[in-house]
Order: C-alpha cells, then sequence, then structure tokens
C-alpha cells in the first residue's frame, strides 16, 4: 500500500460566530473526520450545504474563511501536519504541494491583472519555476484545457473570458505549479448545464494527464461520480459513508446515501393532453429600451390538472416566458387565452378572477415573502383579498393549507427568517394554493435547495395536483426534474421553442441538435457516462 | 477614440454643466427671496422711490436672466463687482483670501490623509480588536461635535491652559513659514480632526470590502506573504476607492474651513463669506458661494474620473 | 420589544429621553428666567449657580436648558420636515419611476451638489432668520438626503418578489406602499433620522455660532459659545458646556440609531 498523500486523522474545525443581539461564541462545525488521499487519486467529498466540506478541504491548506480555526485531530499533507506547522511552513505548501479551485472564478480572479500574471504567480512565487517556464507551462495548460487561442489568452482579463472559459483558467492556475494535491470546491456548479460538462472533461483530463491527486467537492453525486474513485459522504460536519465510487454509487450502505442516489427518482405516469387551460399563441415579446426580441413566436398548451415544463439554459428566454404570461412584461405580438378567456396583455388591466386563477411561486423563496409578515398573514392575505375569508373562518383555512403543505400547527405566528429553505418554499406554495388557482407557475422553484429537500418539494407538488386539479407551468434548467414531474415539455433554446410535445415525445429519439445536447448534459449517476457522451455529442456548447 | 477616454469626457461634461447649474441655483436663490441689494443698502426704512433710484442705478431693475449672465460673464473673467458695504473690488480680496485659505487647507490635507489612511489600515489590521474599537470609538465622538466645539476645546488647553499655540492664527505676508504654521497649529488640527474621523471611517470600509473580495483568498492560498497579498493583490483595487474617500474628504474640508476660519479669525474665504451674510453684502456672498461650490464640485468630479480611469472594465472592454 | 434591550442603546434612551424632558418642561425646571441677570460676570459654578453665570451674570444652567429647548426644538421640528418631505418625494419617485423620479432625482442632485451649510449661508444672505425660517431652510435642505435615501430604499425593496407577488395578486397601490414597502422601509429610515437630527443640532448650532441662526435674546447651544467665547481666552469654561451637552446627546442618539440598525439586520439576517 502506498504512502498517503493526503492523511487526516480526528480533524475537528471549529468557528467563532456573530449571532445578532446575542454574545459572540464558538460553535463547531466539523466533529471528527478521517480519511486518506492517496498520489494521483481522486476524492469526491459530497454533502448538503452546511456538510462542513468546503470548509474541509480548506483545512488541507491550514485555511479557514472567516472565524473559522482547525481545532483538533491531524491533518498531514506529504508526512507533515499541517494544523500545528508554523505559517512559514503553511506559506510554503501552499500554492506549491496544495492548491485550489474555487466555485467562482469569476470572483477569484483579481479583476485588475491579466490572466497569465495570475496563473503563473504561484509557480514562479514558489521558485518552483522560472517565469519563462511557468508561462510555457500555463499555455500547455491552457491548451490541455480546451482554452481557444492558448497562446494569447493569458493576456486578457478575467472579465473579457466567458464563465466556463475562467472556470478553465483557474483550473490552470491550480495546475500550474505542479502540486501534489488540488482541491476543486464545486468547480462546474455556476455553469450552464451544457457547459458543466465540458469543464467537467477538462478537469477530469487534467488530472488524469498530471497525475494529481485531487480532493472535489460537490453537491452533486452524479457529478462526482464522474472524476472521483473514492467517495466520502459528509452530513452536518460527520462523515456518514466512505467507499469506491462503485460502491457508493452502485451499493450504498447507509440510508442517507441510499437517499442522495435515489434523489429524483420520483415516478410519474404522464397524462394524455385535453383542451387547454392556458394556451399562449405565437408571442414574440422584448424588454423595455432593447432592440431585439428575447421571445419569437412562442406557441404552448397546457392542460388542466397537467404539468408543462419550459426547459432551457440562462438566456434561453424561459423566466421571460413567464414574466409574459403574468402580464409583467406586454408581449409584442401573440395571444394568451387562460381558462377560455382572452387576457389582456398588461397585468393592471386583469380581472380579479384572472389573477387568482393564474399564481406563481418564485425561485428565492427568501425574497418572495414579506420578512416583516408572519407565515399567517403570508397564507391569509389572499384567502381575505379574493375570498373575503375573516376571523375563525380565515384561521381555520390557513390551519388546512398548512395541513396540506405539511407543515402542521405552530406555524402560523412564525416569520419566514424562522423557516429552514424548505418550509420557506413551503409557505409559498400555500400563499399560491390559498387562491384556489387553475394554473401555477413554479419558476425554478427548487434550484436554490438540496437535493433532498427539493425532492420533497416536488413530491409535494405533484400530491397537491392530485387534490386540487391544478396545471403546472415549470420552469427549469434541470432535466431531472423535468422528467420526475412533467406531462408535456417544451425546449427553449435563445427564445425559440426548439422542441415541444408531450413528455415521451420530447424524450423520445430522433432529436435535434440542442435538445439532444441539453439531454445528454444531465449528469448520470453512472460510471463511465461522462466519456460516452463527450464522444457522442453532435453540437457544441454555447458557454464555450 | 478609447471607450474610457469618451467615459471620461462625458463626466467631464456633466460636471461642467453641473457646475452652471450650481451657479444659477446660488443666483437664483439671491433672487427669489425677498429683499435684494438696494432693499439691504437702505434698510427697511427706506422709501419705494428711493430704492427703485437706487436700483436703477445698480441695475437691478433689469430682468434676473440678463444679470445673472453679466454676473457668470464677470466671474468666469474675474471680475466679481465690487462688496457694497466697502465699495471694494471683491476679486481682490478674493485672490488674497484665498490664497490664505489653500494655506489653511493644504497643510490640513497634507497631515489628515497619510494620517487617515495609516489609521484605517491600522483599524483593518485589528479588525473587532482594541485598535479598531478605539478608532471608531473616536470617530463616533469626533462626528459628534461641530468643528467649533472641537476648535474651542483645542483652544483652551492647549492655547489657554497650556501656552503651546495662538489662540488667534494671524498670519502675516512677511512671516517665516515655520512661525505661519506655528500660526496655524490649532486650526490645522481642527481640520484635521474634522476630516479624519470621516475619512479613516470610508478607507476602513473600502479596504474591507477589498480584503474580503474571493480573489484576496486566492492570493492568500498561493502561498503569498501578506505584504504581497496587499501590495499585488489589494492595493491595485483599493486605490481608486481610497482616492474617491479622499476627494470626498476634500470637498468636506471647504465646509470645515468656513468656521473654523471664523473661530480662530483667520483672514480666508470662509471668514469673508460669514462677514458678507452678516452684513448682507449679497455680491460678496455670491461671489463666495459660487467658489466655495465650484471647488466642491470639482474635488468630486476629480473623484469619479478617477474611479473610471481606474477600473479594469472599463480600461479593457471587451 | 424593550426586552433584550442592549446596555448602550439603555444608556442612549435614558440620555435623549432626560434632555427631551428637560427642553419640553424648560420654563418648570430651569431655576431662574431666561433672560434674568441674577449675578456676576462669569461666576465660578457654586450652590446657588450649578454652572456658573454667563458673559453679563445670567444663570448658565438656566440658559443651557432653554438653549436646549431651542436647540432641540428647531432639530426635531426640521428633521419631521426634512422626513417628511424627503421621504414621501422618494417613495413616488420610486413607485413611479419614468420622468417624474428623473426630474426629482436630478434636482436633488444638483442640490446636493453644494454642501448644505454654504447653500445656507447664501439663503441667509437675503433672508431674515427666524425660529420659522431657520426650520424651513435647514428642513428643505437636508430633504434631499433623506430622498436619496427613501428612494434608493423603495427601489430595493420594491423589486423584491414579494412585492411582484403582491401586485400579481392585485393588490392596490396603497397596501404595497404601506403594508409591503412601508414596515421594511421603516427601520433604516428611523435609523437614519437619528443621524440627521443628530445633523440638524450640529447644523443649527453652526449657525448661531456663526451669528446667523438663533438671534438673541432667544438662547440656543450655538448662541452660548458665541456668546462666552471670549471667556475661553480667560480660562474660563462656560462656552464648553454646549459641547459637552451637543456630544452627550448625539453619542447617545446615535447608540439608538445603532441599535435599531442592528435589529433590522437580525430580523433580516435569517435564522439564529
Amino acid at each position: 500500500m502506498t504512502t498517503p498523500l493526503l492523511k487526516v486523522r480526528g480533524l475537528k474545525i471549529g468557528a467563532t460566530v456573530y449571532p445578532p443581539g446575542e454574545k459572540p461564541h464558538d460553535i463547531e462545525i466539523v466533529h471528527g473526520v478521517d480519511f486518506d488521499v492517496e498520489p494521483g487519486k481522486v476524492l469526491g467529498l459530497i454533502g448538503e450545504s452546511g456538510a462542513g466540506k468546503s470548509t474541509i478541504g480548506l483545512a488541507t491548506m491550514a485555511y479557514g474563511r472567516g472565524g473559522v480555526t482547525l481545532t483538533g485531530g491531524t491533518v498531514e499533507v506529504n508526512g507533515r501536519d499541517v494544523r500545528q506547522a508554523p505559517l512559514k511552513d503553511i506559506r510554503n505548501l501552499r500554492g506549491a504541494e496544495v492548491t485550489y479551485v474555487s466555485q467562482s472564478a469569476a470572483a477569484s480572479f483579481n479583476p485588475a491583472k491579466q490572466i497569465m500574471e495570475q496563473v503563473i504567480e504561484a509557480a514562479v512565487g514558489q521558485g518552483k519555476f522560472t517565469k519563462q517556464e511557468a508561462q510555457k507551462r500555463a499555455v500547455e495548460l491552457f491548451t490541455k484545457l480546451g482554452l481557444p487561442d492558448p497562446d494569447t489568452i493569458g493576456n486578457r482579463y478575467p472579465h473579457q473570458v466567458s464563465g466556463g472559459q475562467l472556470q478553465r483558467c483557474m483550473t490552470a492556475l491550480a495546475l500550474c505549479p505542479e502540486p501534489d494535491l488540488v482541491v476543486f470546491d464545486e468547480p462546474t456548479t455556476a455553469l450552464d448545464v451544457t457547459t458543466q460538462i465540458d469543464v467537467l472533461k477538462a478537469i477530469k483530463d487534467a488530472i488524469r494527464d498530471t497525475g494529481v491527486a485531487a480532493l472535489y467537492i460537490t453537491h452533486d453525486l452524479a457529478v462526482v461520480a464522474q472524476v472521483s474513485d473514492h467517495i466520502m459522504v459528509l452530513r452536518m460536519g460527520q462523515m456518514v459513508e466512505y467507499g469506491t465510487t462503485d460502491q457508493i454509487i452502485n451499493n450504498p450502505q447507509e440510508e442517507y446515501t441510499q437517499a442522495l442516489v435515489s434523489v429524483r427518482s420520483i415516478e410519474h405516469a404522464e397524462k394524455q393532453p385535453t383542451e387547454p387551460v392556458l394556451r399562449v399563441k405565437n408571442i414574440t415579446a422584448r424588454y423595455k429600451g432593447t432592440n431585439f426580441d428575447v421571445l419569437h413566436d412562442v406557441s404552448v398548451d397546457i392542460s388542466p390538472g397537467q404539468t408543462l415544463a419550459v426547459v432551457g439554459e440562462s438566456g434561453s428566454g424561459k423566466s421571460t416566458l413567464a414574466r409574459v404570461i403574468t402580464g409583467l412584461l406586454p408581449p409584442r405580438d401573440g395571444k394568451i387565452t387562460f381558462a377560455g378567456r382572452t387576457l389582456t396583455p398588461d397585468q393592471p388591466s386583469r380581472s380579479l378572477e384572472d389573477l387568482r386563477e393564474l399564481q406563481m411561486i418564485y425561485q428565492m423563496a427568501d425574497t418572495a415573502m414579506n420578512p416583516r409578515q408572519t407565515v399567517g398573514t403570508i397564507i391569509g392575505r389572499p384567502l381575505e383579498f379574493y375570498f373575503g375569508l375573516k376571523g375563525a373562518e380565515k384561521q381555520k383555512r390557513i390551519q388546512e393549507l398548512l395541513d396540506e403543505i405539511e407543515l402542521g400547527t405552530g406555524f402560523q405566528d412564525r416569520y419566514p427568517a424562522e423557516l429552514s429553505g424548505g418550509q420557506k418554499q413551503r409557505v409559498c406554495i400555500a400563499r399560491a394554493l390559498a387562491a384556489k388557482p387553475k394554473l401555477i407557475i413554479c419558476d425554478e422553484v427548487t434550484s436554490a435547495l438540496d437535493p433532498l429537500v427539493a425532492d420533497g418539494i416536488l413530491k409535494l407538488l405533484l400530491n397537491l395536483q392530485k387534490i386540487e386539479d391544478v396545471a403546472y407551468l415549470f420552469i427549469t434548467h434541470d432535466l431531472a426534474t423535468v422528467k420526475a414531474i412533467s406531462d408535456s415539455i417544451a425546449v427553449m433554446y435563445q427564445g425559440r421553442v426548439q422542441r415541444y410535445g408531450t413528455k415521451s415525445e420530447v424524450l423520445t429519439p430522433p432529436y435535434d441538435d440542442y435538445t439532444d445536447l441539453l439531454l445528454s448534459s444531465v449528469p448520470e449517476m453512472k460510471l463511465g457516462w461522462l466519456e460516452d457522451v463527450i464522444a457522442n455529442r453532435k453540437m457544441e456548447s454555447a458557454g464555450n | 477614440m478609447h471607450p474610457i477616454l469618451i467615459l471620461v469626457l462625458q463626466r467631464l461634461g456633466l460636471g461642467l454643466l453641473l457646475l452652471l447649474a450650481a451657479s444659477a441655483l446660488i443666483f437664483g436663490l439671491t433672487e427669489i427671496l425677498p429683499g435684494d441689494a438696494a432693499q439691504a443698502i437702505l434698510g427697511q426704512a427706506a422709501t419705494e422711490e428711493n430704492l427703485a433710484n437706487l436700483r436703477a442705478e445698480m441695475g437691478l431693475d433689469r430682468p434676473a436672466i440678463t444679470r445673472y449672465f453679466e454676473w457668470l460673464g464677470g466671474i468666469l473673467t474675474g471680475d466679481m463687482g465690487t462688496a457694497l458695504t466697502n465699495k471694494l473690488p471683491i476679486g481682490d480680496q478674493i485672490a488674497r483670501r484665498m490664497s490664505s485659505t489653500l494655506f489653511l487647507a493644504f497643510w490640513a490635507a497634507i497631515i489628515s490623509v497619510p494620517l487617515a489612511i495609516l489609521l484605517g489600515l491600522i483599524a483593518v489590521r485589528y479588525q473587532n480588536r482594541w485598535p479598531d474599537k478605539l478608532i471608531s470609538g473616536i470617530t463616533l465622538a469626533s462626528i459628534s461635535l461641530p468643528e467649533f466645539m472641537i476648535a474651542y476645546i483645542l483652544v483652551f488647553f492647549f492655547a489657554v491652559k497650556l501656552f503651546w499655540a495662538p489662540s488667534f492664527a494671524s498670519v502675516s505676508p512677511g512671516m517665516p513659514l515655520l512661525d505661519q504654521l506655528h500660526a496655524i497649529s490649532l486650526p490645522v488640527a481642527v481640520l484635521t480632526m474634522v476630516v479624519l474621523a470621516h475619512m479613516m471611517r470610508m478607507t476602513r470600509a473600502a479596504i474591507l470590502n477589498v480584503m474580503q473580495s474571493a480573489y484576496i483568498e486566492t492570493a492568500e492560498l498561493k502561498g503569498l506573504t501578506t505584504f504581497k497579498v496587499i501590495y499585488r493583490h489589494a492595493f491595485p483595487n483599493a486605490i481608486a476607492p481610497i482616492v474617491n474617500v479622499v476627494m470626498i474628504n476634500l470637498a468636506y474640508l471647504v465646509v470645515g474651513v468656513v468656521v473654523v476660519e471664523v473661530v480662530f479669525a483667520y483672514p480666508g474665504m470662509g471668514q469673508y463669506l460669514v462677514d458678507a451674510v452678516v452684513k448682507r453684502d449679497v455680491p460678496v456672498v455670491l461671489a463666495c458661494g459660487v467658489i466655495f461650490a465650484a471647488v466642491y464640485i470639482l474635488l468630486n468630479i476629480v473623484a469619479d474620473v478617477v474611479s473610471i480611469l481606474a477600473n479594469p472594465r472599463l480600461r479593457h472592454p471587451k | 420589544m424593550l426586552k433584550n434591550i442592549p446596555l448602550s442603546a439603555a444608556i442612549g434612551l435614558i440620555i435623549t429621553g432626560t434632555y427631551f424632558l428637560a427642553a419640553i418642561f424648560a420654563s418648570w425646571i430651569a431655576p431662574y428666567g431666561m433672560a434674568e441677570t441674577v449675578g456676576d460676570v462669569w461666576e465660578p459654578s457654586s450652590a446657588q449657580f450649578w454652572l456658573g453665570t454667563d458673559q453679563i451674570g445670567r444663570d448658565l444652567l438656566t440658559r443651557m436648558i432653554f438653549g436646549g429647548q431651542t436647540t432641540i426644538f428647531i432639530a426635531t421640528a426640521a428633521t419631521i420636515l426634512s422626513f417628511t418631505t424627503g421621504s414621501v418625494l422618494g417613495f413616488i419617485a420610486a413607485v413611479s419611476g419614468g420622468w417624474i423620479d428623473q426630474v426629482m432625482s436630478r434636482l436633488v442632485d444638483l442640490f446636493m451638489s453644494i454642501p448644505s451649510l454654504i447653500l445656507a449661508l447664501v439663503i441667509l444672505s437675503s433672508i431674515e432668520a427666524t425660529v420659522v425660517t431657520l426650520i424651513v431652510i435647514m428642513g428643505l435642505l437636508d430633504s434631499t438626503r433623506v430622498y436619496r435615501l427613501a428612494r434608493a430604499v423603495a427601489v430595493d425593496i420594491s423589486v423584491m418578489d414579494y412585492v411582484e407577488a403582491a401586485r400579481l395578486r392585485g393588490e392596490k397601490l396603497g397596501w404595497i406602499i404601506f403594508r409591503e414597502i412601508l414596515p421594511n422601509a421603516l427601520s433604516p429610515l428611523v435609523a437614519e433620522m437619528g443621524l440627521r437630527f443628530i445633523f440638524m443640532v450640529l447644523f443649527i448650532s453652526t449657525l448661531s455660532f456663526l451669528g446667523i441662526g438663533v438671534q438673541p435674546p432667544l438662547a440656543d447651544w450655538g448662541g452660548i459659545v458665541k456668546e462666552n467665547k471670549e471667556g475661553i481666552n480667560f480660562g474660563i469654561g462656560a462656552a464648553l458646556y454646549p459641547a459637552v451637552a451637543i456630544a452627550t446627546l448625539a453619542i447617545s442618539v446615535n447608540l439608538i440609531a445603532d441599535w435599531i440598525l442592528n435589529r433590522t439586520t437580525s430580523l433580516k439576517g435569517g435564522r439564529g
């Protein structure tokens, strides 16, 4: 057995928190974690937000954000404990033996300096290479990572290249000093799905070709399955399960891991279209003060009690479509029919009934609820506003709605700040249901949530659809969600409906090139998936 | 033309427009309010006939807009008219007093700017520890007192009790520089204290803002020394906000100067302005007011232009 | 809401409260008449005159109490004027947008491009300084700053999803302004109100000190400094009492404003 490059034993990490109105105090966020990384191997760290995975990643460089400090255990890199090492040794380790790739390359590059200068800074500063050698190596890495114009891209400033490219530059920055270990902290999370797999592939090839070891941190098990040799599942600062990638994906032992692996395994039988409740016909729209259309001739139908998923990447026009339907952005051309009535283009002129029957749920539940109103007020207002309910009658209905969203008693008097992310989204659902709508527009309602929480919300929405017979217009970039809940699908690309039909029609080949790219880009929890996809692609992602 | 040059020229053009509008506002404010120069000279008891005669003599009977452009033209050519009270040309007075005021402001700036930046850096370095808390405590205290109060407290202790410095800042042209500096030591100290607090606080915020950026973390994770992190990564990005802070506070000095000159009987622009207000000498008030406003606006324009020039996104467009 | 009140805020509330009570009940608690000459020039403090006497033999404590009344009254009235004007116009600009917003905002830019003290001096050179004109001048000049804040806060809030949700529900403008925007704008505005009040106290004191604010025989804190400033050269500290009064009032109002701001962030800052 080889000696581990990184050996972590009993690692405990603490932080000082400053809750407003209370005295600052110390809490423990990682409670004793053990793992090894052998030379040239990749360990995936996976967990939900708050699991402590980024904190552990940074701990390998003896770095703590804010008030975070290593409080116990050992972190040995190349046989030396960085927790006890003097600052000088730690500086020699950072940027030489261990390097770091962050989630947001856009923020992690200094806006005032050229990319090349930043990429070679650690390699030169640590005395590993001369400036010329480092620059040569950087160009090689740019080439390997598939960046355009590898010879000159280093002369550009960070804001002059795209997000996907900058993330590759950050990888080059980390690999340039020939480190022993690279910490990848959610390197593809901020990217569009079709860009993500290209970057993922580039990172994977670079790891393989340079023989570097890596810690790959992500919340997405399907992503980590593509790049890592071993996986450690973390939850609330503790290890849940550790094993080879094959074992974790195909034979998870712990209940929590099983839940993570089987997430989005919702079964939903597709319904056949009937007389539509909402009919969007030939909509063309542009934003005020611009001179180009963001929607071109868009037509879709939604049947009562069914779900239409509108799927696309950022900039595809899917959220604009929602704004047009709600009347916030009157279209330049086209017609919308709702429950047999023609909707006026602008929201203020719509009848109360139109407004009531068409409700909306937002991506960020945080900003969708007035922080100064209690849950009772938030859910109660539509009851009062649309149905004139008051007093005991209103309270009774509020309680019914709270039961429907599985929150139960005791939530009426709470403020949004006192709820968890999933609970907040449930309250928003209850507010929409309170109006007894025929259609709810769901705008990326699960994308800000952890997978298991999102799963719960989707199940709730499907359940409510059966009970209330409400239709959903489900806007999302996440194809796994689409497959789980939709009856029909509209794929949007650059403001146009690229492909439209029932779920089975849309998801059955032959595909057009874009749909193929989009569908194939959704990471699957299958070993070797990444290579297959890249080999079989017909179209390049726009993000490159 | 480089796009950034266009932006700078646009900003300068807007600044000139603002200057023009500000001069019109100042002129207009003395016009729309009841009472005019003639009334001020003759007093409340004057008869309508006398007033009308004097107005005709002074040209006050012509439309305001004509007089505004005459006045503006005069100011631009250095002819600021004559004072009502002593019939002396305002331009001569201002030229002399302007240099006195600039002398005072110059030394206040020379001391306060480096001091504020240094203290701001110390506050950042020892964030949330006692030096930071001490500095923010002093800041709170000094922004809670008007300038003249700080002035008298300093006079009371340093001039009257300790005899370290004179309580009146009398400076004459022939005086050696060191004597002059001694004479203005207290007013300079007051001005320094007044702008120091704001400048320090804003510098602290500007540096903290940069130090909390993700690219600073990247630099630290490259194993760079603290000095290199600050010098190579923080400094290039902090320079623009700091220059901005300095300019805004130098503009603030303009206001401080008015009060401090009165306290120390210092023969500068501020005292001239306040005297004129008390004596209702409108032409002098207009001339001084417009000069103070112009200095204030110009410093703010410089701050804006520096921000534009320092922004890498604008300097290196896509 | 008075539970969990931090010590600093409690001190701030007590001191501020004391000053306001003293201002309201000045005629009852002042030992002598406001303009009454009761002793020699600049007598030191004694059992009879707690703070001594001023430059013409009036009781300084009495002068301070009445001076506080004038200063606090003018500052309060000007703050209220500045706040109502500034926030109403700011909200209107934010909610209506378009040319109304443009015209008002550019005008405010113009006023703010000149320091308020200079503008006040220009105005006071051609208008009589009375309590009313001072309040109006100070209140209106300062309302530009409140306008900017109120507009910025309202713009920030009105793009929140919950305001959009209310619009989509079909709520009227009244509900949106008073139930959705105002409760969330209140805390920053109230905290700012504290700071504006301090600024007003400093402003009126400065004007009076320069001799163009409150006119004698009315006492105010700035005026007391002006009247007694000669004494400083003889080592008599009569002119420094207003400094203490202004500083303690300003600091205690600051403490309250800080507390209010922190309470806001704790509500927005999520759990914990």
